[in-house]
């Protein structure tokens, strides 16, 4: 069974059609790519996905539940998680801070009052500080994190609730080379923990991580499958791989 | 491991230690005057540190807070001259009752409504409920009318008079600090870390599965109890409650003393009540008809020029901003260890 499943999924803009009626798959522990020209509707599929936009008609599916009509937060209780396009770190608190909001937010109002978890969320928060290699860097303000390491910071956000699906829009925009391939190497591992669904314009990045494809045109899937299959496809070449 | 590129210096615990010592010791050295001037000062004081908490730390503009205060002065009135109930333990936990329930019956309307709260929205929503309850009140004659009620009993302790002057002082002394604890304790907790996402990026702590409409009634709730509070023991202290503590005016006054003072430092907006209120006696000593106008250019100032308020001349970003979970010798070795 998929883990998520997007069914004739359409979202329109007034006069623009941004998505029609696109159907996607992702199943589970898969990293799956989502490309397409400027435009395409990549962006506003994941956003329909993550809830931060409501399909125009349509519907999206987590684990066989339907998911269309949740607010982000209840989403996120289902077990999805985003990354924004635009880094969205919560610049003048520091980046444990930053970690330790995105891990407490399973627990109650009155807990938080109190405090009750703070101490026990120490070691997860540090740990996870460790995995993006921001530990030494636990006490500054995410404000002073170059744009490399507030994308992986945005990740490690993301990753706090132990998601079964993220959703990364745009992971490696702006990062040096170099740094495109520390953020392969963070991502891997987490094969293991959930799936991902990856919107990205660097085609060498997504072609080293994920396991399937789908290829998006002026708000249409043009095709789906596994990567080295959808890179052999006709129609992918002529829409937007031979123009990459 | 490399330094913090921005370090954490306190200034906050020395301004409060300093601020404290002073209020402590003041009655000996001040006439019953400037007394009765101080306590007006801390009991407006808990008002703008409810103000300060849904804004400087929730980011929700509330022109309510004098509803909630004017509200909780009335009932509490009503309860003294028509029951002759006087008790301070009777009477301030009811203001603090009366506070919540309006502001909650308010939350309601502006806060959890279906569609997400806008900040306009919130604040011309309260302001026009405190609008719309001043006028009820200037026309309805059983709550006094223009003339509000006056000539209140004063408040008692069992036997005991607590009358306007040092005792009443360090009453209202008291529960500023009381609530003033409780405030520093409740927005350097874990709570306060979600008010701090929420004033900086609401829409993306939605998507970590915080419903922050409920985080921002909350707060709103709780900023109502200490304005009711403060509506209670203003009445008693002043003798008299009238329209005028229930409306725009005195809910813009307590944005103003906020802000000049310095939004979201708690002690910021208790140092804008005292200074503004110092000013605005001295000026009327000085011009007693323009006064407003030279007190409005200065605020005007410090608002254009100085966002942060005074208190910005001292408290750095990152001590506004706050730090609430803090790298001791545990996780530097942690660090150590594994880097």
């Amino acid at each position: 069974m998929s883990l998520l499943e997007c069914r004739q999924v359409s979202k329109i803009f007034g006069a623009l059609t941004a998505l029609d009626h696109a159907d996607l798959s992702v199943k589970p522990n898969e990293f799956h790519g989502l490309i397409g020209p400027n435009g395409s509707g990549k962006s506003t599929l994941l956003k329909c996905i993550a809830g931060a936009e409501i399909p125009t008609s349509g519907s999206v599916l987590l684990s066989g539940v339907d998911i269309t009509g949740l607010t982000p937060a209840e989403r996120a209780e289902a077990g999805l998680s985003l990354k924004f396009q635009i880094t969205a770190v919560l610049a003048e608190l520091s980046v444990y801070d930053n970690v330790l909001l995105a891990q407490q937010s399973q627990s109650s109002w009155l807990s938080l009052m109190r405090s009750r978890s703070r101490g026990a969320l120490h070691e997860r928060v540090m740990d996870t500080l460790q995995r993006f290699k921001l530990a030494d860097r636990a006490d500054d303000i995410a404000g002073t994190l170059s744009h490399g390491q507030q994308q992986w910071l945005e990740i490690a956000m993301a990753l706090a609730r132990e998601p079964k699906l993220l959703l990364l829009d745009e992971p490696t925009a702006g990062m040096s080379p170099q740094e495109r391939r520390a953020t392969g190497e963070l991502l891997a591992p987490m094969r293991e923990r959930c799936s991902l669904l990856i919107v990205e314009h660097d085609l060498d990045f997504i072609r080293d991580i994920c396991d399937s494809l789908t290829v998006l045109d002026q708000g249409q899937i043009v095709a789906s499958g596994r990567t080295q299959d959808v890179q052999e496809d006709e129609r992918v070449k002529s829409a937007y791989l031979s123009h990459a | 491991m490399s330094e913090p590129s921005t370090k954490l210096h306190r200034a906050i615990p020395a301004i409060e230690i300093v601020l404290l010592a002073i209020a402590l010791f003041l009655p000996l050295v001040l006439d019953d005057f400037w007394i009765l001037f101080t306590t007006r000062v801390f009991i407006l004081g808990l008002i703008a540190l409810s103000f300060d908490l849904v804004w400087g730390y929730a980011g929700i503009m509330s022109f309510g807070q004098a509803l909630f205060f004017g509200m909780a002065g009335y009932s509490t009135a009503l309860i003294a001259t028509k029951l002759g109930v006087t008790s301070v333990f009777l009477i301030v936990p009811v203001a603090a009752l009366v506070g919540l329930v309006v502001s909650f019956a308010m939350a309601l309307l502006v806060i959890f409504g279906k569609r997400q709260p806008s900040m306009v929205f919130v604040a011309l929503g309260t302001l026009t409920g405190s609008y719309v309850v001043e006028r009820l009140a200037r026309g309805w004659s059983y709550v006094g009318g223009q003339n509000g009620i006056s000539s209140l009993p004063r408040l008692t302790a069992g036997s005991y008079e607590i009358s306007e002057g040092p005792v009443y002082y360090y009453m209202a002394l008291g529960i500023l600090l009381t609530v003033y604890v409780l405030l520093r304790l409740l927005t350097r907790s874990q709570f306060g870390l979600v008010l701090a996402g929420i004033r900086q990026r609401e829409e993306r702590i939605k998507f970590f599965g915080y419903r922050t409409q409920n985080y921002k009634g909350i707060t709103f709730c709780i900023a109502g109890l200490i304005s009711g509070m403060a509506g209670g023991l203003y009445g008693f202290h002043e003798g008299y409650i009238g329209p005028g503590q229930l409306g725009p005016v005195l809910s813009t006054q307590i944005v103003l003393y906020t802000l000049f003072g310095g939004a979201g430092t708690l002690i910021g907006s208790i140092i804008g009540v005292g200074l503004i209120d110092l000013f605005s006696f001295y000026l009327s000593q000085i011009w007693n008809t323009g006064w407003p106008i030279i007190l409005g250019l200065l605020l005007l100032i410090v608002v254009m020029f100085k966002p942060t308020g005074l208190i910005g001349f001292l408290v750095g970003d990152r001590e506004r901003a706050g730090s609430f979970g803090r790298i001791g010798a545990k996780s530097a070795a942690h660090v150590k260890g594994e880097v």
